[in-house]
């Protein structure tokens, strides 16, 4: 189930939006969350939609792909779905089936929301799909840059999320070694209670918790030899680079908040 | 040029100094590793190896002695100095690797060194292809086999073109194919650049690649000599927890039960062409 989440994951490719500055995209899907929230109508969500699948088609990341991946947080959508369905008492009554009662406005709300919603996750996942960890960590650095005035220690931060990812596939490769260590051992994780299973989680955590601390260690023994004194006096390896296509779509989505606004009810 | 890249002097290192019961790490050490050398240090578990290490690069500082590398003392000043002309590569592969690519990983010292951008891209390219990881720029980590990621970490010491590489066990979480790569990467750095390299290692056949071969055990210098030299007291190495290189155990053995074998065999050829040829020597 893991392989098929795309939260989270890269995807490499050469596409328009690939190629785009992460600093742009950062702030292009910031800028888009807030727009997100002008629209009202249909005509206004249907450009929302629009919009978003055209730059799913730019980032050339497959649509069926994308749905795919994207299925736990769909059972989340259906979800809320309903609950506006069942829930909002206005307008015309639509279906009357003994309990159930739907109205026009639920089924108008519940649509609204979905696709809201939809058009977030689109957006934020082809953010992470189409730019590598290590681009978004040095975008939001330089970003979050005006922010050191305030001693806000920016490049600490990033250096310690650029690590934690770095780490991910390996403490989890170590988590599924220590879970077949304890299950040749006898244990058994996957069956019981819910009690006994989350009490059957400790003997697992408690030595990825010590490889983790011994791993620190042994990373910061050689970050020092190799000369790390923290940000200052530092040069950037990865170079970030704003080119025109960058300008551009901030200047589109400022088009697109104008038109949402123009058509808004 | 014969200087002396790194010397210890009467150094003596105990861990937890208030407690009396506990003994000196690293007990009254003196040797001196001139430049271009190829050093190996062996010695069991607990022989000290790996605070001398520390020692060597200013993790720790010693209780008494002097420790001088490049020509300098190692204080707190010097420290960062003597670092960016030294790469250590450590024994496990994967907490030593702090970029998110290979390339990354490369650059890391560079940067912590203020390089500028343009020399960047080009030292780290070449030392990717001093050890042969030109073609994996972008991988990830978890993408590379653990002698990868070593050449990987050897870049990474390499691309600060430092004139000592220190191997603190290197090689001993590898499987016996990332070994040979490792050490055969090292041959032939040492080859082409002369790099000075001290190997830390609690493997023999390791160790008899280098010029000379000190031997510790219980924080103190027990014997110190070119490897043919030191691998002829055999017992002695063997009563250290040592192991043998196959091909001298199997000559030991030879001897044993009678067969005159001539020298001493550092790798299995040597063995093996003497053997195929003892007859006809006869």
């Amino acid at each position: 189930m893991m392989e098929k989440m795309i939260f989270g994951r890269f995807i490499p490719g050469n596409s328009l939006i690939h190629q785009m500055d992460p600093r742009a995209k950062i702030s292009f899907v910031f800028v888009f969350i807030a727009i997100v929230f002008i629209a009202n109508s249909a005509i206004t969500y249907g450009i929302l939609l629009g919009f978003t699948l055209l730059v799913v088609f730019l980032s050339k990341i497959r649509l069926y792909f994308l749905i795919n991946g994207l299925k736990p947080v769909f059972i989340l959508l259906i979800f809320t779905f309903l609950l506006h369905i069942f829930f909002t008492r206005e307008g015309d009554l639509l279906v009357d089936i003994g309990f159930i009662k739907i109205y026009e406005e639920g089924l108008r709300q519940g649509i609204f929301i979905s696709v809201r919603f939809l058009v977030l996750v689109f957006i934020t996942s082809i953010l992470t799909l189409t730019t590598s960890p290590i681009s978004i960590t040095d975008g939001i650095e330089v970003l979050l840059g005006p922010f050191k005035r305030v001693k806000l220690p920016v490049h600490e931060l990033a250096l310690m999320m650029s690590i934690s990812l770095r780490f991910i596939p390996t403490l989890m490769d170590e988590t599924g070694k220590i879970l077949k260590a304890q299950m040749a051992r006898g244990s058994d994780i996957g069956s019981g209670p819910v009690k006994d299973r989350i009490k059957a989680v400790v003997p697992l955590l408690i030595p990825l918790f010590v490889s983790a601390f011994k791993r620190a260690e042994d990373l910061a023994t050689a970050m020092e030899v190799r000369g790390y004194r923290g940000g200052e006096g530092r040069t950037r390896y990865r170079q970030l680079n704003w080119r025109l296509i960058d300008s551009l779509s901030l200047v589109v989505l400022v088009g697109l908040a104008g038109i949402l606004v123009y058509f808004r009810v | 040029m014969n200087s002396i890249i790194m010397s210890f002097e009467n150094v003596t290192f105990t861990y937890m100094q208030e407690d009396e019961s506990v003994k000196p790490a690293v007990n009254d050490l003196s040797f001196s590793i001139q430049d271009g050398e190829w050093i190996a240090l062996v010695g069991h578990n607990g022989s000290g190896k790996s605070t001398i290490a520390k020692l060597m690069n200013g993790l720790l500082f010693p209780q008494t002695g002097k420790v001088e590398a490049m020509g300098k003392l190692m204080s707190e000043e010097s420290l960062w100095d003597i670092r960016s002309q030294m790469g250590m590569v450590f024994q496990n592969p994967d907490n030593q690797f702090v970029g998110a690519t290979v390339q990354d990983d490369v650059a890391f010292a560079l940067e912590n060194n203020g390089v500028p951008h343009e020399e960047m891209v080009v030292r780290v390219k070449e030392a990717l292809q001093q050890v042969k990881m030109a073609d994996y720029l972008d991988h990830e980590p978890h993408h590379l086999s653990g002698g990868q990621k070593q050449r990987v970490a050897i870049a990474g010491a390499l691309a600060l073109r430092p004139r000592l590489l220190i191997l603190d066990e290197a090689t001993s979480m590898l499987d016996p194919q990332g070994r040979m790569e490792v050490i055969e990467t090292i041959r032939e750095l040492r080859k082409a650049t002369g790099l000075t390299v001290i190997s830390i290692t609690h493997d023999l056949e390791e160790a008899a690649l280098a010029d000379r071969i000190l031997v510790m055990n219980a924080g103190e210098k027990q014997l110190e000599g070119k490897p043919d030299a030191v691998f002829r007291s055999g017992n002695e190495l063997t009563n250290l927890g040592l192991d043998l290189p196959f091909s001298m155990r199997m000559t030991h053995l030879l001897r044993e039960v009678g067969i005159e074998l001539q020298g001493e065999h550092m790798t299995e050829d040597e063995l093996v062409d003497e053997l195929w040829t003892f007859y006809s020597k006869k």
